[in-house]
Formats: structure tokens, C-alpha cells, sequence
């Protein structure tokens, strides 16, 4: 089934994720058709991805012929409807359930019978998205890690109703695509997100409760651990909104009160204090002053 | 600025043969205190008192968040047995001295540690934060989740962690996790610190 996989699709491929696996599945030989509902937003991740190609080549990892070849097989579409020639469709929509599914529905009434739909959920249940959609032994999850261009690892789940064939079809392709799959069960946030979300909750109600700065605690686990990048810079990074979105996907499923939204996060994004991309979070990226403590 | 050290049996910040231990001036303005009764002296530019998994406030008394003075608790991070860091963690009260603070500060980086400050809780920054993610890990191991490896694998290659959660606990020893998680759990209540049940196990092992 696996040698079936010639064209792989990515919906979301505007989005920093999306555009990520395009270059993951262009750059390992696959012809990638890259769709998202916008044009402007494709043709943005298309750019960066020639910057990114271009970087490689200029590093040693990839000749200009590659580049060029990489950059041939990534092919920007707008219209579902093309997503018909895929063997393999990841999805790597916005992270909610509804969403998800009916762009599998969808789908379902367009791809032929062998194409198989990977997600690349973070926090939703693989079963769950797939259910309802006309195919769902044939959905698996792939959850690739930012920046899915530099990261090797992909969470590989099977649903309840995923037929082995599925499964080793897709760890497959990971594996010839240069990943390295390892398999958890499907439950939610797999093993990073159930290990990380709480985590960064922790750290957000440990800075509401004056236990440390922000600088002290990053410092703390950075010197204690060798964890190469401290847990606030990582929320900036990551965006507190997005960890807002996260909790609103997590907590819902599994009750874990470690997974619900602190209020002092929800304070912060009220405060557009979203992180790097809005140049203040924890840390202000522009004086390099921090908030709290 | 010198230091002296008063000591009674083994420090975990501090072991057999560490070179702070061989720089200890008597009479010095800083005093640490590893495994000796707090003696208060208040003109002593800091009294430092080493911590296990307790507060500061088992040393000191407390006040209705009025409790501080120049005493300063501290504990050098160390996972269970391994080596331990480089990080000092401070623990002040709420009306501890900041020139207490600062001596003590200036003190450790002086001797090369990296030195934060934290309030005084149960588990401290390290501690505080970490054990519940050790607790997911074992129980996430129970419910067959991923395998051990895989998982250690997974927050390697995706937090780009040193090592993983499960080898963490498991080097540093699963009882003394019991002994920490188990610590803060009584204090707080908060089921995220109840020990896992490989940790129980290994506690109970150790107990027989």
C-alpha cells in the first residue's frame, strides 16, 4: 500500500505547520499539491518555503537541482476539488473538531477509495475526527512537531476503527519522507501535549502565585534540567493565544483541571500580551524587560 | 564574601568531598546552616539554611505572612542521586532582607552556581513544577499509553529535552520521588502530586 503514495496533499499549507509538512513531503520526492482556502496565504508559505530551500542549499544539505525539483513537486491550490489526485491528505486545519471532520466529509466525496486522510491534531481524538466522515478505517493520526521542516519526530495514532493496513501505510510514508514515527494510543494530546500543556499551565499559575519570575523559573529548568529553551520563552514563542486554544481543545476532553485555561493566561492575551509575535509576553522582546514577578 | 558552614551528617547540596565544603571560614559573615539547628544571629550579614523537602518556615516560625529576617533557605538541585546541579535555589519569606538575599546570592555565584529565588513552597521552582510531569509520565506508562522508550523519545526529539521523563524519574530514583511528589501532595492537596503508582511501588520496596 505504502509504494500507492506518489501525491500527497496538505490542507492548511498556508499556515506555518502546513506549509512545514509541504516542504517535508516536497523536499522527499513526493508531488505535494499545498491547499488552503487562500491564495495570498499560499503564496506567502510557498516564498518562504524557496527561502527555507534556499538556506539548505546554501548549508550543504540539498544541491540546486533538488532545490529546483523540491520546489517543481510543490504544487499551491485553492480548489478542493484537486485534492482528488492525493493518495495521502494531511490536514492541518484550525485545531477544532467540527472543522476537521467536515473537511474529511468533504473530502470522503472527492478522493478515491485508497486515499488515506491523516491528522495532524495536536489534542483532538483521531477517532473522533474520524467519525462520520465515509472512511474512517482509513484516517490515522500524524502529529509532526514545529517546525515540522526541522523535526524529525511524528506522534503516529491509530483511531478505534483504523485498519492496520492504514496505519503501516502512512508510517510508511513518514519514514520515506526522513521522519522517524513512534506510535502512542489516542487519547488526547497523545504524549507531548499531554506532558506539555499541563506543564505550561503549571508554570503560568506558579508566576500568578509570585513563586518566581519568569527569568528565575526559565533559569531554573534551563540549569537543572538542560531543557535548551525555558518555559516561558516557549509560551512566547508559541503564542498565548495559542496555548489559550489548547486548553479550550484539551480541557474539554479530559477534565484535567491542569489542562484548563489559567486566568492569568486569559489575562495576558486580554492584554495582547500574545508573545513574540506581539513583541511583549513574559519577556518584552523590545527592551528585554519581563512581565511579573 | 567568605562563608562559614556548620554541619551535622550528609548534605544533598553539598556531598562528601564537594570543594564549597573546603572553603569555610569560621567567624565569616554568611553562615551556612547544613543539617544544624538554625541559630539566628542578626548580625550576620545572611544565615542560610539548607532545605530538603520542607519550608523554610519549619525552620524559622511563622508570622501571618510577616515571617522574614536574614534568614535565607536554599537547596542546590539534585536529581535524586545523580550529581548535583549547579543551580541554587533561594527561598526568601515575605519580609526576608533583600541585603540578606543579595549577600547570599553574590556568595554562591562567587563559588560558580547559578542562583534563583523562589517563595517558600513545597518544591520550589524545580520541584513545584516537574513532579506532576514525572506522575503523567509513569501513570501514562500504566495505561500503555507509548512505550517507556518512545515516550523519553518523543520529549527528547520534540522539547529537545536532555532526557526523558521516564529515565529522569526512574534514575534519580523512583522511591525519592515518592519521598518529594509525596511532600508537596501533603501540603497542597492537589492530586497532580499524588505519586504515581510505579513510584508507590518503589517506596513500598524500600520500606520492606
Amino acid at each position: 500500500m505504502s509504494n500507492e503514495i506518489k501525491t500527497v496533499a496538505i490542507c492548511g499549507a498556508g499556515g506555518n505547520m502546513g506549509a512545514g509538512i509541504a516542504i517535508v513531503a516536497a523536499r522527499a520526492g513526493f508531488r505535494t499539491l499545498a491547499y488552503d482556502l487562500s491564495d495570498t496565504a499560499l503564496a506567502r508559505a510557498y516564498d518562504q518555503s524557496a527561502g527555507f530551500f534556499a538556506k539548505s542549499v546554501a548549508r550543504g544539505k540539498m544541491t540546486e537541482e533538488e532545490r529546483d525539483a523540491a520546489l517543481a513537486r510543490l504544487e499551491n491550490t485553492s480548489d478542493l476539488n484537486d485534492l482528488a489526485q492525493a493518495d495521502l491528505v494531511i490536514e492541518a486545519v484550525f485545531e477544532q473538531l467540527d472543522i476537521k471532520q467536515n473537511l474529511f466529509a468533504t473530502l470522503n466525496e472527492i478522493c478515491p477509495e485508497h486515499t488515506i486522510f491523516a491528522s495532524n491534531t495536536s489534542t483532538l481524538s483521531i477517532t473522533e475526527i474520524a467519525s462520520g466522515c465515509g472512511r474512517e478505517d482509513r484516517v490515522v493520526g500524524m502529529h509532526f512537531c514545529l517546525p515540522a521542516q526541522m523535526m524529525k519526530l511524528i506522534e503516529m495514532t491509530a483511531g478505534i476503527n483504523t485498519s492496520p493496513e492504514t496505519y503501516a501505510a502512512a508510517s510508511e510514508f513518514t519514514k520515506r519522507a526522513g521522519q522517524i514515527p513512534l506510535q502512542t494510543k489516542d487519547k488526547p494530546g497523545f504524549v507531548l501535549n499531554a506532558l506539555l500543556v499541563p506543564f505550561n499551565n503549571d508554570v503560568i499559575r506558579a508566576i500568578e502565585d509570585d513563586l518566581a519570575t519568569p527569568e528565575d523559573i526559565d533559569t531554573a529548568l534551563k540549569v537543572a534540567l538542560g531543557y535548551k529553551m525555558g518555559p516561558c520563552d516557549l509560551l512566547d514563542l508559541i503564542g498565548l493565544d495559542t496555548q489559550v486554544r489548547l486548553c479550550e481543545a484539551f480541557y474539554p476532553t479530559t477534565n484535567d483541571a491542569r489542562a484548563a485555561t489559567p486566568p492569568l493566561l486569559r489575562r495576558m492575551v486580554a492584554a495582547g500580551r500574545l508573545g513574540r509575535k506581539s513583541g511583549r509576553g513574559f519577556f518584552d522582546y523590545n527592551t528585554d524587560k519581563m512581565f511579573g514577578g | 564574601m567568605g562563608y562559614e558552614i556548620k554541619q551535622n551528617g550528609d548534605s544533598r547540596s553539598f556531598p562528601a568531598g564537594d570543594a564549597f565544603l573546603a572553603d569555610s571560614i569560621p567567624g565569616a559573615d554568611i553562615v551556612l546552616h547544613l543539617g544544624t539547628p538554625l541559630e539566628t544571629d542578626a548580625s550576620k550579614a545572611a544565615v542560610l539554611v539548607e532545605l530538603d523537602t520542607e519550608c523554610l518556615g519549619v525552620h524559622t516560625g511563622e508570622d501571618s505572612g510577616r515571617e522574614g529576617s536574614n534568614v535565607v533557605g536554599f537547596a542546590r538541585y539534585r536529581n535524586g542521586n545523580d550529581a548535583p546541579s549547579p543551580l541554587i535555589e533561594m527561598v526568601r519569606q515575605p519580609e526576608t532582607l533583600q541585603t540578606a538575599i543579595e549577600a547570599a546570592k553574590t556568595m554562591f555565584e562567587a563559588a560558580g552556581f547559578t542562583v534563583v529565588v523562589c517563595s517558600d513552597q513545597v518544591g520550589r521552582i524545580v520541584d513545584r513544577l516537574v513532579r506532576p510531569k514525572y506522575n503523567d509520565a509513569l501513570r501514562f506508562l500504566d495505561e500503555g499509553l507509548a512505550r517507556a522508550d518512545d515516550m523519553d523519545l518523543i520529549c527528547k526529539m520534540g522539547l529537545g529535552y536532555r532526557d526523558g521523563p521516564i529515565e529522569r524519574a526512574v534514575r534519580g530514583d523512583l522511591a525519592r520521588h515518592f519521598d518529594v511528589s509525596n511532600a508537596r501532595y501533603r501540603a497542597t492537596g492537589q492530586i497532580a502530586y499524588v505519586p504515581a503508582r510505579r513510584a508507590a511501588v518503589a517506596k513500598m520496596r524500600e520500606d520492606k
